[in-house]
């Protein structure tokens, strides 16, 4: 049970969930982390230890149980900080996912910096949470939402940036870092070069290459970084949103409440400082005390070693699915520009008989659109099904999912 | 249910030859409906004559269940009184199926085709005949299967 680079061993026995039988009494092989990761025990302990021990509202009281959540809640600001490398923790914004994070940038600054004409440029291969949100605003300010496409290979393809920036009226490119769908990772370096160049600014969608690779912010000089905890070994209900300390200080509230005020009067109210500002009411205090266990998590192992694993279990997930015909394996096959996500469709097996079948054999993947039907429709398919992993996947688990590839085939008689 | 017994032959015979697959020009009952869930798609034509069913098809994208339960719901209901097609149940339908005892998770597969009938009946009811009584109804009995 061991690829080269950890120990898978030590690690399994960290989460609890991953003994438990499934189906006819089945070991559960869990794909299906790109939806969200299961956690470990640290996390778990974390979560229990603060309603036990020292739960309280934080920032506001005097006494010491609020003291030592206020401190708590806090250190996660700064492990966060340091996990992606940022300078000033004040940049940092919890939110409830990437979801809230995307929604407040676009009702936030694209309210008050996009108006009527302008583009906000996004890809094919996105996630919806990161479509609707610029949907509701561009129509809202008669603008327009336009898209980078997507080549065969799952690649996104970029001389279109060009001839968009070059119309003058983009106001922000949005992308996500990895595709959910294709594990393709963007060229963010570039665009955020091309885009700089025209003083357009950009939001990376990071939702599943910081839980998968390591991200240095001070190296990828985006604008907008957002992500989740309960993708990376965290609970959810807890999002991370970093903007440049120039932005957010220009930017309104996204909602108004407890926590973001300065001074509040009958008519007028001035706004907290960064982060609080956009921090209003009682936040998800539990659940971000335990992400910081989940962060201690990966650092403890090295997101270099995360990702290495990563590779090779996929290489050997690609080359052993390659064997069975009738496969169609969707994204690029260079493993230096995907992660661990496998998208594929086996003959004509609907993606959801096919889950159905492998669930029986104990092994949980996603089927469906993703939340992606652009990129759907761009590879002309209603569904696929998707493997997805994480460090506490073994090759023993992708041998148990091929033999049950197998099975599904020949029940369908292919 | 075990995956052997769901996936029986007759199920993916109907999956990849469904029968009344087509469109019916200007029906008198025609619905679309998806499941948001899984993005399933299933839209059903009907012509009555006579108050019995004349004509029906249906097209669609989805999964086994969902396609072979749409074409299955086809020719249960083809030729028979409109008053019996009212008052199909999702246990005539899971019966009709030969899958009484399918899981939750794919239980709206196999019910989308009864809801889109249910809906379409629930138009046809409530505009062209003006029976708000029935066609009220029928649309609780649709927004009931889930």
């Amino acid at each position: 049970m061991q690829t080269s680079t950890i120990n898978i061993e030590n690690i399994r026995r960290d989460f609890p969930i991953l003994q438990r039988k499934v189906r006819n009494n089945k070991p559960l092989v869990y794909f299906d982390n790109a939806a969200t990761t299961q956690k470990p025990i640290q996390v778990i302990n974390s979560i229990h230890n603060y309603y036990l021990n020292y739960n309280s509202n934080i920032h506001r009281a005097v006494h010491q149980l609020a003291e030592e959540a206020t401190a708590a809640y806090e250190l996660t600001r700064d492990k966060v900080a340091k996990f992606i490398n940022i300078k000033n923790r004040e940049e940092l914004i919890f939110v409830r996912g990437t979801t809230e994070a995307i929604n407040l940038v676009s009702y936030s600054w694209g309210r008050q910096n996009v108006q009527k004409g302008d583009i906000v440029l996004t890809t094919e291969y996105e996630h919806h949470s990161n479509i609707v949100p610029w949907q509701l605003l561009t129509k809202e300010k008669e603008a327009k939402l336009e898209y980078i496409g997507v080549d065969d290979n799952g690649e996104l393809i970029l001389d279109q940036l060009n001839a968009y920036l070059d119309t003058g009226r983009v106001k922000l490119v949005t992308f996500s870092h990895m595709s959910n769908v294709l594990g393709t990772i963007t060229n963010a370096d570039e665009i955020i070069k091309q885009c700089h160049k025209k003083g357009v600014k950009v939001l990376v969608d990071a939702a599943q290459s910081v839980p998968h690779m390591k991200v240095d912010l001070q190296k990828l000089d985006c604008d907008f970084f957002a992500f989740s905890a309960h993708k990376m070994l965290g609970p959810t209900g807890v999002g991370v949103l970093w903007a440049r300390k120039a932005i957010l200080e220009n930017m309104q509230p996204f909602n108004g409440g407890g926590d973001m005020i300065r001074e509040v009067h009958k008519y007028e109210t001035t706004w907290n400082d960064l982060p609080y500002k956009f921090e209003a009411g009682t936040p998800n205090i539990a659940d971000v005390i335990g992400f910081s266990a989940a962060l201690d998590y990966l650092e403890n192992i090295g997101m270099d070693k995360v990702r290495e694993h990563e590779i090779e279990l996929t290489k050997y997930a690609l080359e052993k699915m390659l064997t069975i015909k009738g496969i169609k394996l969707y994204g690029t096959p260079d493993m230096k520009k995907r992660g661990g996500v496998i998208s594929f469709n086996l003959g004509d097996i609907h993606p959801h008989d096919l889950a159905t079948i492998i669930d029986e054999d104990g092994v949980a993947i996603r089927s469906g659109h993703h939340c992606a039907q652009v990129l759907m429709e761009r590879l002309d398919v209603s569904a696929t099904s998707r493997a997805s992993f994480y460090i506490y996947n073994t090759k023993e688990e992708v041998d148990v999912f091929i033999r049950s590839l197998n099975r599904a085939k020949e029940l369908f008689r292919i | 249910m075990s995956s052997a017994d769901i996936y029986r032959e007759i199920i993916l015979d109907y999956y990849r030859n469904p029968r009344n697959y087509g469109k019916i020009e200007n029906p008198d009952i025609s619905k679309r409906d998806s499941n948001p869930l899984c993005g399933d798609e299933l839209e059903m034509h009907i012509n009555l004559k006579n108050n019995l069913v004349s004509d029906v098809k249906f097209t669609g994208k989805g999964c086994a269940i969902s396609q072979a339960s749409a074409s299955m719901l086809t020719e249960l209901i083809m030729g028979k009184d409109f008053e019996y097609v009212k008052k199909l149940t999702k246990e005539d339908i899971l019966e009709n199926l030969g899958l009484p005892d399918l899981g939750p998770a794919r239980i709206k597969c196999a019910l989308l085709s009864l809801k889109v009938l249910k809906y379409g009946i629930y138009s046809y009811v409530s505009e062209k005949l003006n029976d708000t009584t029935s066609a009220d109804k029928i649309k609780e009995e649709a927004s009931g299967l889930f």
